[in-house]
């Protein structure tokens, strides 16, 4: 039986972390490879590096810091932000990124997913989304509408009807973000994420809104999760990865188990 | 050194990585005649079962494999590297080297809420005692990518196996060749102490 993943996101800002990320320990401040390799020993399961820096001659940095987490960190990460053409997703793939994460060019431009998907396989596309509520209406009647650009933008599309595009195009997995949940440490937003999990064959990872273990125990339950996206709470040192496995462990989740000893 | 076969399947430098950060001197090769002449071989692989026997054949790497394994030479394949050891798999009813005899068999699962791919981390109970999985606990995670999994035609040549809606086999061996259907080089500490096992091992099992 497959554990449910914890997956941690850094956002990353001409090669340095973009939120401060509060460990005693002051060398790993900013530092994303050190952060990268310190959550790997701790036994996260996975890693996304969302690469937001704004200007193209930032990108070449952005590689590097990949090869350097894949020289050091064996487990699986992904990388997006600012991915728009299959070289693009091919660049950071070939630095040692096991898997891409497309968002606002995949909705811009659907067939990218395909391109890609036909490329490198439908395990090394996730397509990320970003969704907001909206009033129920025959174009959103889900109502959960796709935004794009950090979600400002409104799309008109259905966000249960581009999951489904999405894993028809080859997209291997979703990351469902919910806008309205992000930030706010009070829970994800399960309606939203069940009905992606339950609309889709692939496996769907929840993002925006943890702020306890108890929430991501909801969404990897009810809101029928395979994975949760986890940032504020690793990031500030409020709790640690065993403290949260092991609350999920208690509560009758499975979680993958790495003895910290085996990392010597 | 150990020579990791490139047939084009996907990211073979993660595996030169893990190789690195171990230590080990390995080198990504598509040259039938450096895999002939290996001390040590992995073949890695991600993708499609069919075009993944189409590469090793257009650049002679098949035969080199075969003569590889006959010679005793120590064989590590992973993932499509493992099902291609097989003699036939579904995906794309391909022919595939039949170092091992048996079939590669797509997953056909009654429970709607499993997916397919198996995807993420899940246990390996351990079957067989093995060179190249001394020290391994039993009942480790490791990391699984696939739709299809390994069937061979002899129940003696699985070492061990993993659960996703059926008990499937997840390592499989025989004589100098062992197979893992799941990535080692992505399966943190447990999967690089499989691989550094794999660099010490002659190829003999008792």
């Amino acid at each position: 039986m497959l554990s449910k993943r914890i997956i941690s996101c850094l956002d990353v800002r001409n090669g340095r972390l973009a939120k401060s990320v509060k460990f005693i320990d002051t060398r790993d401040i900013g530092d994303p490879v050190e952060t990268a390799r310190r959550y790997y020993e701790a036994g996260l399961d996975e890693l996304v590096f969302y690469d937001i820096t704004a200007s193209s001659d930032g990108r070449g940095i952005m590689i590097d810091v990949v090869s350097q987490v894949a020289a050091q960190v064996f487990i699986p990460f992904s990388v997006g932000g600012g991915l728009r053409t299959v070289q693009d997703c091919s660049r950071v793939l070939l630095a040692g990124a096991e898997k891409v994460n497309v968002n606002s060019a995949a909705v811009q431009n659907p067939p990218l997913i395909a391109e890609a998907s036909l490329a490198f396989g439908a395990q090394a596309v996730v397509l990320s989304m970003d969704v907001v509520r909206s009033a129920v209406s025959t174009r959103i009647p889900s109502g959960y509408e796709i935004v794009i650009n950090g979600g400002r933008t409104p799309m008109g599309l259905d966000a249960v009807a581009w999951a489904r595009q999405g894993e028809a195009l080859g997209a291997g997995e979703i990351v469902v973000n919910s806008i309205d949940a992000d930030g706010t440490r009070e829970g994800y937003e399960i309606r939203l994420t069940r009905l992606i999990a339950d609309a889709v064959g692939i496996p769907v990872i929840a993002s925006g809104g943890g702020g306890k273990p108890e929430h991501l125990y909801e969404v990897l339950t009810d809101g029928h999760a395979d994975a949760a996206l986890v940032a504020s709470m690793l990031h500030f040192g409020e709790y640690t990865v065993d403290e949260i496995k092991d609350d999920l462990q208690r509560r009758g989740l499975k979680m993958r188990r790495t003895p910290r000893q085996s990392f010597a | 050194m150990i020579a990791i076969v490139d047939y084009k399947a996907g990211n073979l430098t993660s595996v030169k990585r893990a190789l690195d950060h171990l230590g080990l001197e390995g080198c990504v090769t598509p040259d039938p005649d450096v895999v002939r002449q290996a001390e040590r071989i992995i073949f890695p692989g991600v993708g499609h079962a069919g075009s993944a026997m189409a590469v090793l054949k257009e650049r002679g790497l098949d035969q080199a494999l075969r003569e590889a394994f006959t010679r005793g030479t120590p064989i590590l394949g992973t993932c499509v590297g493992a099902q291609v050891v097989l003699s036939h798999s579904e995906e794309g009813d391909t022919e595939c080297l039949g170092l091992i005899e048996g079939e590669c068999e797509r997953f056909r699962l009654d429970d709607p809420s499993l997916k397919v791919p198996h995807m993420g981390w899940n246990e390996v109970r351990l079957v067989q005692e093995h060179p190249v999985l001394q020290g391994i606990p039993n009942a480790s995670e490791f990391y699984f990518v696939h739709s299809y999994f390994l069937r061979p035609a002899d129940p003696a040549r699985v070492l061990g196996t993993s659960e996703h809606g059926t008990t499937f086999p997840a390592i499989i061996g025989q004589r100098n060749l062992i197979a893992t259907q799941f990535h080692a080089e992505k399966s943190g500490p447990v999967g690089l102490n499989l691989l550094r096992n794999f660099a010490a091992w002659d190829g003999s099992v008792c």
